[in-house]
């Protein structure tokens, strides 16, 4: 079953148009990464449909319910969950509110989530009384992703997980990542790492210049000429 | 100067600096959070002091008339007076809010546009007042009669001291909770510390910066009473308070709610403490050079601009 589906996006920037005609399908269970270039339109295309940005074309919809005209506050509680790039830690909060926070529309008790989040990264666990802004960098993000998941959602996003991050860490959150998609949770991932998020994902769709110019199994485009050549960093001839 | 008179009487300058500054403290609240969640300076903010000093008036003028109240009557009329001001001070923080601040966040204003359209609001809302009150000061109906209770070291600490000092503590212990451990306290320091990143959890940005209106209203309101219940009422008495609780506000460190209650208190003695020195003329000579003073060395003031911060 289809859970998110962009149907002819178009997003501008005052004169610059980020997207356009974009067309992604994510089905449930699915890890689908988005691959290209900086600025290619891979954060743009996650900040549309967590309501960030605002498409002058085309439409959202999730869990077969158009969402582009609403506010990022309401998309998060129909089960979006963002991991934002640069990953956007409370830096003045302690790692226990900023898990809270990612649960803030949520009512009731938070005890299992934020157990689950612990068991999934335990460092968090023991630096949860410490400042969000004191954590290293891969703690930061395994924090950011612990946030979203802390609003219980279908549809995971998670923007560039292995931004800045040292190799060792970069295997962590990645096979964190493909535990979080066992317990039945959706992911859409957007990458630079093109290596890692193929080896990941079911499919993936490639951006350029605001349009996608691939899309296919991820098996299928880590064997495809120039996706090795652009992206894996092996000169074709 | 007059180092003999700042000796004989440090108590007693003492016991109103800490009145003074209490006052000071509940106002630079109001400043300190609006800064927090927006970065703008709410200079308007004056008048919702002003307006909770004229509902505790009309509140009280309704219920005392001229009778003097005493005992457990007097204590339900001073909370009487301190919830009609914070009602008051809340509401006219939240349409400030509303009709000056809200339709320019939508367009994307620049910041100077906020800042004209506080002064706007003040003078507006001042000189409505002034026309719809009166342009004279009158004075709210004691609800109690003023003495001394107790002395420190000679002096004096009046009914009137203790009150201020009473709500002043309760109150900001009451705001210094919320922030720290509500729902909405954690929606204002997400706010103040990333606001797109706080909508991506579920905070409607837009709500928690009303209610943080409110919430520095409430405070204003009350002090612009307890202020009043001294001085009297009139339309221009939030000028000069106002402009010390902002400057207590930097001092302390702006966005910074500990440094606006270290601020206020810290003002208010010293410039007491200047009076007492100097002479009362060189009163807000001595409190503004020491806030340039302070700004000079620590330029994000005493505790510094930690936004969105709870402790």
């Amino acid at each position: 079953m289809t859970l998110l589906r962009l149907i002819d996006l178009e997003v501008r920037y005052g004169a610059i148009r980020a997207l356009q005609d974009v067309n992604v399908d994510v089905s449930e269970g699915e890890i689908v990464a988005l691959l290209g270039a900086n600025g290619a339109g891979k954060t743009t295309t996650l900040r549309t449909i967590s309501g960030l940005a605002r498409p002058v074309k085309g439409s959202v919809q999730f869990a077969g319910r158009e969402i582009h005209r609403l506010p990022p506050h309401e998309v998060v509680g129909l089960g979006i969950g963002h991991a934002p790039e640069g990953r956007r830690i409370f830096p003045q909060m302690s790692v226990l509110e900023n898990l809270e926070m990612g649960a803030y529309r949520r009512r009731g008790d938070l005890h299992q989530d934020t157990e689950r989040v612990y068991s999934l990264f335990p460092v968090l666990k023991q630096r949860r009384r410490q400042d969000g802004g004191t954590l290293s960098g891969g703690e930061q993000q395994m924090l950011a992703i612990g946030r979203a998941l802390m609003s219980a959602p279908r549809l995971l996003l998670l923007d560039e997980p292995s931004m800045g991050l040292a190799p060792l860490v970069v295997e962590t959150i990645f096979s964190i990542i493909s535990e979080i998609r066992k317990t039945g949770t959706t992911i859409l991932l957007v990458e630079q790492n093109a290596a890692q998020a193929l080896a990941l994902a079911d499919r993936a769709y490639v951006l350029e210049n605001g349009r996608v110019v691939m899309a296919d199994k991820a098996r299928t485009l880590l064997n495809n000429e120039r996706v090795r050549a652009a992206y894996l960093g092996e000169g074709a001839a | 100067m007059c180092v003999s008179c700042f000796t004989q009487n440090f108590w007693n300058l003492l016991v109103l600096g800490l009145a003074d500054g209490f006052l000071y403290a509940l106002i630079a609240i109001g400043y300190t959070l609006v800064y927090g969640v927006l970065q703008l300076i709410n200079f308007a903010h004056s008048e919702v002091f002003m307006s909770g000093g004229f509902a505790g008036y009309f509140i009280l003028n309704a219920v005392i008339g001229t009778s003097s109240p005493g005992g457990v009557v007097s204590v339900g009329l001073v909370v009487l007076g301190i919830a009609g001001g914070a009602m008051a001070g809340g509401g006219v923080a939240f349409l400030l809010e509303r009709v000056a601040y809200r339709p320019l966040r939508r367009r994307h204003a620049p910041r100077l546009a906020f800042l004209i359209s506080a002064i706007g609001a003040s003078f507006f809302l001042y000189n409505m007042a002034g026309k719809e009150f009166g342009r004279d000061a009158v004075e709210i109906p004691a609800p109690f009669t003023s003495g001394p209770v107790f002395s420190v070291f000679g002096a004096p600490v009046t009914t009137y001291y203790l009150v201020i000092a009473i709500s002043a503590i309760t109150m900001l212990i009451f705001l210094d909770r919320v922030v720290a451990g509500s729902k909405l306290g954690k929606g204002i320091r997400a706010v103040a510390q990333d606001a797109e990143t706080a909508s991506l959890m579920g905070v409607n940005i837009d709500r928690v910066i009303s209610q943080t209106f409110v919430l520095g209203g409430l405070l204003g309101g009350a002090a612009g009473f307890l202020f009043g219940l001294n001085t009297g009422v009139v339309y221009t008495m939030g000028f000069t308070p106002a402009l010390k609780a902002f400057t207590a506000a930097v001092l302390g460190g702006i966005g910074n709610i500990r440094g606006a209650m270290l601020g206020g208190l810290l003002l208010g003695v010293v410039e007491n403490f200047g009076a007492g020195l100097f002479g009362t003329q060189w009163r807000d000579v001595v409190s503004f050079g020491i806030l340039v003073l302070v700004l000079l060395v620590r330029p994000t003031g005493l505790l510094g601009e930690r936004l969105g911060r709870s402790a």
